[in-house]
């Protein structure tokens, strides 16, 4: 058994380490971008990977290297924000309705069924459709569906620990709910909620170059790998680098982050 | 168990009348003037005279709830709207979208699981083999990839590269191949791991030692006692599967120009057609929440054992 959980926590530090690669390289993009993403150059279209830049050129002449860094932040900067977002606004619902229950939890409660009722991606396009664009629509229009799932768990933890004795001592002590909430009840139910919102950054990270990629996310011309991918592909049979390298950037970053999510879960349940 | 299934009835109705109002809220909240929308997508110009009559025209002018009433009326009718950008209704062209959309999601469903069937069973059975682990790498990958990378990957490798396929899909079978892929490989992945797990579930069940020990073969008691009684956890799996396939099905839609009714509601978004995508929105909505209903007492069907 010991030597199960040592053989599961080197794979989550292994998957932590890649992770905080990737993150570290989304951070520091402008300075590890070799070319200006964004400057066009009429003499450089669709170059074939060579030294001056590695990754080629794109259409207008573009580096694929410099704006597969870049879009590296757009991608996994605008994936950290919606969860960060979705996750203090489900944790904070879910504690309120498992705390004070009531009229407030079952109102909540309904209204999170319902947005699980529908098909979060249709959803999610009908929504960024409608405003129009933007990647501010699509975190919104994916985010509408996205809370529930914190919310639900979150409630569900505070229910299971909202009688023990220690919640109890606190209220005698005159503790206010929110006082209560913040002190006792979310450093007992953030574990499981902030592994729940690890396991969401894959999932996220597809909503969100799926949208670009169908135009309904990042504006051009600011590079985000979906939407590379989706430029790109009209020219796929010239220069198939400008579509391959920001694939291969979006495939190598899911799976890193759905492997750190499913190593935690899995260390989580070998305890 | 039938007074469970009319309380469910009853719910599932309430459901679907909220989705039918969000979904006119939702137009109802988006930014522009449906009747400014409707004149300039139609190359008309707008002045104020020409304006007000189109608004006055359309009923734009009356209460919100007389608006929605009227709504869910025709549509309890047939009468879907028309569509702002050709005049036409827009019934027609949810229902022909639909049964393009159908064919390829029946065709990507059975695909994936073709593919997850065999290779999930063989990898419970063969726990921690190399085939075990070659079959989880491929399915956890599988399941990472977006359905847009893999449509292209795959319209690059067996279009371009190897010019298997014609790159366009035309509605034909031939046309129906990539898409309908697409679609399957990331199904298949998540549906590969769930089954490994089931029949993994199932072997160490009791029956199955006891099966053995009476001399019955491994082989059958794979078929006739372990896959059948995994199966009823299928169709749980593949109604799980239900709204990424819709979402996806809109990508890969786009993607190969299937003519299908993902293609036809971003044809809408990018013409602001708003009551073709709300007709999109509220048949999606109410295929979902009906096929996961089904799916429920399916279940309890399949399993008499299952509580609600």
């Amino acid at each position: 058994m010991k030597k199960r959980k040592a053989k599961l926590r080197k794979r989550v530090i292994i998957a932590a380490v890649f992770a905080v690669i990737l993150v570290l390289i989304a951070l520091f993009s402008g300075v590890l971008a070799p070319n200006d993403p964004y400057a066009t150059n009429s003499s450089l279209i669709r170059q074939a990977p060579s030294a001056a830049y590695l990754f080629g050129t794109d259409n207008l002449g573009r580096c694929v290297l410099s704006r597969v860094l870049i879009g590296a932040r757009t991608t996994i900067a605008s994936t950290f924000f919606l969860v960060a977002v979705s996750f203090l606004i489900g944790i904070t619902i879910g504690m309120l309705c498992g705390f004070y229950g009531g009229i407030v939890d079952d109102i909540l409660m309904r209204i999170a069924d319902l947005m699980l009722a529908f098909p979060q991606m249709v959803v999610a396009i009908a929504v960024a459709g409608i405003l129009g664009g933007g990647l501010g629509g699509a975190m919104i229009a994916l985010g509408i569906t996205m809370w529930t799932s914190f919310a639900r768990l979150a409630r569900s933890h505070t229910l299971s620990i909202r009688n023990e004795p220690y919640i109890t001592a606190a209220r005698l002590q005159g503790k206010s709910g929110p006082q209560i909430m913040l002190t006792h009840i979310m450093p007992n139910i953030l574990e499981p909620v902030l592994i729940n919102a690890l396991t969401q950054i894959g999932t996220t990270m597809i909503g969100i170059s799926g949208l670009s990629f169908l135009g309904l996310g990042v504006v051009a011309p600011q590079a985000e790998w979906g939407s590379m991918i989706s430029e790109a592909r009209a020219y796929i049979q010239i220069a198939p680098w400008a579509v391959l390298f920001p694939a291969a950037a979006t495939v190598i970053t899911i799976v890193v982050f759905n492997y750190l999510g499913d190593a935690v879960m899995e260390y989580r349940k070998a305890e | 168990m039938k007074k469970q299934i009319a309380k469910r009835i009853a719910e599932l109705i309430i459901i679907l009348i909220v989705l039918s109002f969000l979904t006119f809220l939702l137009m109802y909240l988006a930014p522009g003037d449906p009747a400014e929308k409707r004149l300039s997508s139609q190359g008309v110009a707008v002045t104020k005279e020409v304006l007000q009559a189109e608004q006055e025209r359309m009923g734009l002018l009356r209460p919100f709830m007389v608006r929605y009433g009227e709504w869910l009326g025709g549509i309890m009718h047939g009468d879907w709207g028309v569509s702002f950008k050709d005049d036409m209704p827009v019934a027609p062209k949810l229902v022909s979208g639909l049964r393009n959309t159908t064919i390829l999601a029946f065709s990507s469903l059975i695909l994936a699981l073709i593919i997850s069937i065999p290779l999930g069973i063989a990898s419970a059975v063969k726990k921690n083999s190399v085939l075990d682990h070659i079959v989880r790498i491929l399915s956890f990958i599988g399941n990472a990839l977006p359905n847009f990378l893999i449509s292209v990957l795959l319209m690059y490798f067996l279009c371009i590269v190897l010019n298997l396929f014609p790159v366009v899909a035309d509605g034909s079978l031939q046309g129906l191949c990539l898409p309908a892929l697409s679609l399957a490989i990331p199904m298949a992945g998540r549906f590969t791991r769930q089954i490994r797990t089931e029949v993994m579930e199932q072997l160490d069940q009791e029956y199955v030692t006891g099966l053995r020990t009476r001399g019955v073969r491994e082989k059958d008691i794979l078929i006739h006692n372990v896959f059948h009684n995994a199966s009823g956890h299928i169709f749980t799996i593949i109604a799980l599967q239900i709204g990424t396939l819709m979402g996806g099905s809109v990508v890969i839609e786009t993607i190969f120009r299937w003519p299908g009714i993902g293609k036809l509601v971003m044809d809408s978004i990018n013409a602001r057609d708003y009551p073709t995508i709300m007709g999109f929105v509220l048949i999606m909505g109410t295929i979902y929440v009906v096929i996961n209903f089904i799916s429920d007492i399916l279940y309890h069907v399949l399993d008499p054992r299952v509580e609600y």
